[in-house]
């Protein structure tokens, strides 16, 4: 017999026939082309896999790749995810939404699934805006976005996706950007290898509605001093090194600190610990200009699935002897009329 | 002990009666639900037919003694075929005031009232808002009065069991029933037993329980009732051989459910969210893990369809259940599946409304919702069922017309359907022809909106099957491709094709039949769920005596059965009873131009025969 050995997906196998009609220039493409790298790095078997998404523009996400997706309806695609889930637990499933999709119309299920810690990946591209509608103001849009629906400026505080997910009892939140093609990809695997819920903030540019609406935290010029990459068990610098974040004596607040001045050194920096809540909590509420942004695993600690207790009772059930259909209709108080 | 009551139940004199209708009526901490099960089991086992109506509050514990407090139960039960809970009550026992005055309206001239007088304090009666006490004011006048202090004979009563004034009081439920019992020469046992089960762990309250419903019997020995004409006999009913139970609707829709999805070949995944009346069923497929079947509570009514829809695309049967408002909450994911054209069965228990309604209340006023209550053009299958032991078929069917035709299926019950109970006739598991589904397996030629040309359902490839990934959503997709189509003739197309696919289940449907009299005439009667009973016997009594009446009972709403305009042609007038505004006589109007009348009810409870009767000589006597 002639034995092959399997030649391994690459990225484009996961990529459907149907053309991709994102507008040009939308930060949806450089995270399609991530998820489909993460899925080739993964080696997924598209038949197992699941993408299931809710409405918006990046819902449109299952259409663009070759696995099993469903495009359903606007915010619920985690509870429909859960479903899938629950009706097959051996399914890879992932969830696709917006910052409109998943906080605004979907935010209960959202908050829902991650609650029960229902395994699944949920990406969440957050890109401050409403896409697919033509530009209204999102409730992750900062206060004073001049917007058709807020011409005068939003007056409304916008929800921060991690800090709510922590909120819900998430048991894993990370957070990446769209232009990332290394750091993206490295969070998803994290994700994806974390059973239960784990959430993904992905900030995405949207160009004609939104654009550069990172670009204080993105722009090159800007980086260094506004981006946080942690590590479990690394220091909580940036800026190069050259500055790090500590807890403010006598506080429970983060600070900012140069190494150097005032006799700081490395030994007063924080250490990031993923298993660290409260830590979490501080790093997912962080901002810039005053601080920088945080990105990588903010939190992740295992607990039991949902889909698994679930399972779990019903081998308990049925364990308990054979289900009798026949059995049951004649069980309590019968009378024979001859 | 045996020997003995035996021996004195044969002394008394009883009246024999072919039917009567007895109402509990309290308190709703009074523990009348339970008093009426327990007597409708005794009742079931003693061969007769019945039907019961059990009635009750929204509010879980309204103020004691008030009149939105009081919960009812009521029960018709005869020698002969029994179809309605009752028109009017025969006996009716009231524990307090408030539950006279609600009732009292509903009570047959001359009928029976037996009341716990010692209820009837001056603060009772301003609560239930009696300025004079009715049993001393001569309002009663026109009725037989049972007055007896069950409060006292139940404190005497349970004294030895030691309990306090207030657990001891509880159990003067269990003393009218041990009275009503005796009246109607029932076993005691099944009761007995119950007791025993539920107070096993709790001696006192056992032994208290025991004591007041022997006591409650005892009174109608020892006070001589029967030498007032109090005691009677109905004789057995003339009922079909097989082995019987009673059921309430809900249970024989669970367990209907269950058995389609055996019957399917596929586990079932109830996703429901908590709703009045409906989640019932969630509590009893809760208790039957042990089957292929799981349930979910979802964290809304939205969550709740959406699971069960992702449950049907990941291959189980999605099952989801509420309420009318509930149900126009699941509107747009109920949209999702038809476009995906997935299998789904979704259950509505009708109440009252619009909006919250009348929670604990029955009504019929859903069907334009069922049919038509989407955004575009969105059909699906509507059936509803007409019994309590009617929706054990009418679940099966659901299921069967949901996988074999990749379609969402409503299927309609009602309050009144959910809580009444009936004895049914155990059906055999076996008797039920298996529909199993078949995934599709096979990659050649794939795409997901391949039909089956017979039924046009679309082929079902469940995630996890190699060769077949495929993206399916709620953007219009290419006839042919199944991929995303903004076509204008493509859209056409597959509007068309999804209304073709449901008109096509008529196809497969018996013809309607006509349930009694001619198959033309003078009027039709047409109906349709829970109306089936006062409907059937109007219908009988007006044939009894010479009129040229039918009745027409559709358990399938959309789509029609395909002989139902022709049959409809053939009376000179149609008469459709609804409990709602007149919904199904628009949609049978609208489908036949035919001159169909309406007869409303929309009171929150089942019609009256005699309101049907009525009505149907009315239009006869119309020019």
């Amino acid at each position: 017999m002639n034995v092959q050995s399997p030649i391994a997906r690459q990225p484009k196998d996961y990529a459907s026939d149907q053309e991709v009609r994102w507008c040009p220039g939308c930060g949806d493409y450089a995270i399609l082309k991530a998820v489909q790298k993460t899925l080739a790095d993964l080696q997924a078997d598209p038949a197992q896999t699941v993408f299931i998404s809710g409405i918006g523009c990046a819902a449109r996400f299952p259409y663009y790749l070759s696995t099993y997706g469903f495009h359903t309806i606007h915010g619920r695609a985690p509870a429909v995810a859960t479903g899938v889930k629950l009706a097959n637990p051996q399914l890879d499933v992932w969830v696709v939404g917006g910052d409109g999709d998943m906080l605004s119309i979907g935010g209960n299920h959202l908050l829902h699934a991650l609650r029960r810690n229902v395994d699944l990946q949920i990406l969440l591209f957050n890109n401050e805006i409403y896409g697919l509608t033509k530009g209204q103001y999102s409730p992750t849009s900062r206060v004073g976005t001049k917007s058709p629906s807020t011409p005068a400026g939003s007056v409304d505080l916008p929800v921060s996706a991690l800090a709510f997910a922590l909120g819900c009892g998430a048991r894993f939140i990370a957070r990446s950007f769209d232009t990332a093609p290394k750091h993206l990809p490295e969070m998803l695997k994290r994700a994806h290898a974390h059973r239960g819920a784990a959430l993904v903030e992905i900030l995405q540019n949207c160009i004609v509605y939104n654009d550069d609406a990172f670009e204080h935290i993105l722009d090159r010029a800007h980086a260094a001093e506004r981006q946080l990459f942690v590590e479990h068990g690394k220091p909580l610098l940036f800026a190069g090194g050259k500055k790090g974040l500590r807890l403010k004596p006598g506080t429970l607040s983060l600070e900012v600190v140069t190494l150097g001045e005032d006799g700081i050194g490395e030994a007063d920096i924080l250490l990031h610990d993923e298993t660290d809540r409260a830590l979490a909590g501080l790093l997912a509420a962080l901002d810039a200009p005053a601080f920088p942004v945080a990105f990588g695993v903010l939190y992740s600690v295992e607990g039991p699935t949902y889909e698994a207790a679930v399972a779990q009772q019903g081998e308990v059930a049925h364990g308990k002897g054979p289900a009798d259909l026949q059995a049951l209709l004649g069980r309590g108080p019968t009378w024979l009329v001859e | 002990m045996q020997t003995a009551t035996a021996l004195t139940r044969n002394h008394v004199e009883r009246t024999r009666l072919e039917s009567a209708v007895v109402r509990f009526a309290g308190d709703s901490g009074d523990g009348m639900q339970l008093t009426g099960g327990q007597f409708t089991l005794a009742t079931a086992l003693a061969g007769n037919d019945l039907a019961t109506f059990p009635d009750f509050p929204a509010e879980i514990r309204a103020p004691i003694g008030t009149t939105f407090g009081v919960s009812a139960f009521q029960i018709n039960f005869g020698a002969r075929e029994i179809k309605t809970a009752g028109d009017l009550v025969d006996v009716l026992v009231a524990m307090n005031p408030a539950a006279l005055k609600v009732t009292l309206k509903d009570v047959k001239p001359g009928g029976l009232l037996i009341v716990d007088s010692g209820a009837f304090s001056e603060k009772n009666l301003t609560k239930a808002g009696y300025a004079a006490n009715p049993l001393t004011d001569g309002s009663l006048e026109g009725f037989r009065l049972l007055e007896v202090d069950m409060s006292a004979q139940t404190m005497e009563a349970v004294k030895p069991s030691g309990l306090g004034k207030k657990d001891a009081l509880r159990c003067k439920n269990m003393w009218a029933l041990g009275l009503i019992d005796w009246m109607f020469d029932r076993q005691r046992q099944p009761t007995v037993d119950y007791l025993t089960r539920r107070f096993g762990q709790e001696p006192a309250i056992l032994q208290a329980n025991l004591a007041a419903l022997a006591a409650g019997h005892a009174f109608g020995e020892t006070a001589e009732l029967g030498g007032d004409h109090l005691a009677y006999t109905v004789p057995k009913a003339a009922i079909g051989p097989g082995l019987y139970r009673n059921v309430t609707g809900t249970e024989a829709l669970a367990w209907g459910l269950v058995l389609g999805g055996q019957l399917a070949g596929l586990p079932l995944w109830f996703c429901g969210y908590p709703i009045t009346p409906a989640s019932a069923l969630l509590h009893t497929l809760a208790n039957l893990r042990n089957f292929a079947v799981a349930t979910f509570q979802a964290e809304d009514e939205i969550a709740a369809i959406g699971a069960a829809i992702g449950a049907s695309y990941a291959g189980s049967l999605g099952v989801t259940s509420s309420s009318g408002p509930g149900l126009a909450l699941k509107t747009e994911a109920i949209g999702l599946a038809i476009a995906c054209e997935l299998p789904l069965v979704i259950v509505n228990s009708q109440r009252g409304g619009p909006s919250t309604g009348l929670p604990t209340k029955t009504e019929q006023s859903d069907l334009y919702q069922a049919v038509w209550g989407r955004n575009a053009d969105a059909p699906l299958a509507v059936i509803a069922s007409r019994s309590p032991g009617d929706c054990f078929d009418c679940a099966v069917e659901a299921v069967r017309i949901a996988t074999r035709y990749m379609t969402p299926v409503i299927l309609l019950t009602d309050g009144y359907l959910a809580n009444a109970s009936e004895p049914w006739k155990i059906p055999k598991v076996a008797d039920y022809a298996p529909f199993p589904v078949q995934f599709r397996q096979d990659p050649e030629g794939f795409q997901p909106y391949l039909r089956d040309p017979e039924t046009l359902a679309r082929t079902w490839a469940k995630p996890g099957t190699p060769g077949l990934e495929h993206r399916i959503g709620g953007i219009e997709r290419d006839y042919d491709s199944g991929n995303i189509s903004y076509d204008a003739d493509n859209h056409h197309r597959m509007t068309k094709t999804r209304a073709a696919k449901i008109d096509g289940i008529a196809r497969e449907l018996p013809p309607q039949r006509v349930e009694q009299g001619p198959e033309s005439g003078e009027i039709a009667v047409v109906g349709w769920g829970s109306t089936y009973g006062p409907i059937s016997r109007a219908v009988g009594n007006l044939l009894e005596q010479g009129h040229s009446v039918a009745h027409i009972h559709l358990r399938h709403i959309w789509p029609l059965p395909a002989n139902l305009g022709a049959l409809l042609q053939g009376y000179r007038r149609i008469l459709v009873p609804e409990m709602n505004n007149g919904q199904l006589v628009t949609l049978l109007r609208a489908q036949y131009l035919v001159p169909a009348e309406a007869l409303t009810k929309i009171a929150g409870r089942p019609f009256r025969i005699t309101e049907i009767e009525d009505a149907i000589l009315a239009l006869e006597s119309a020019k």
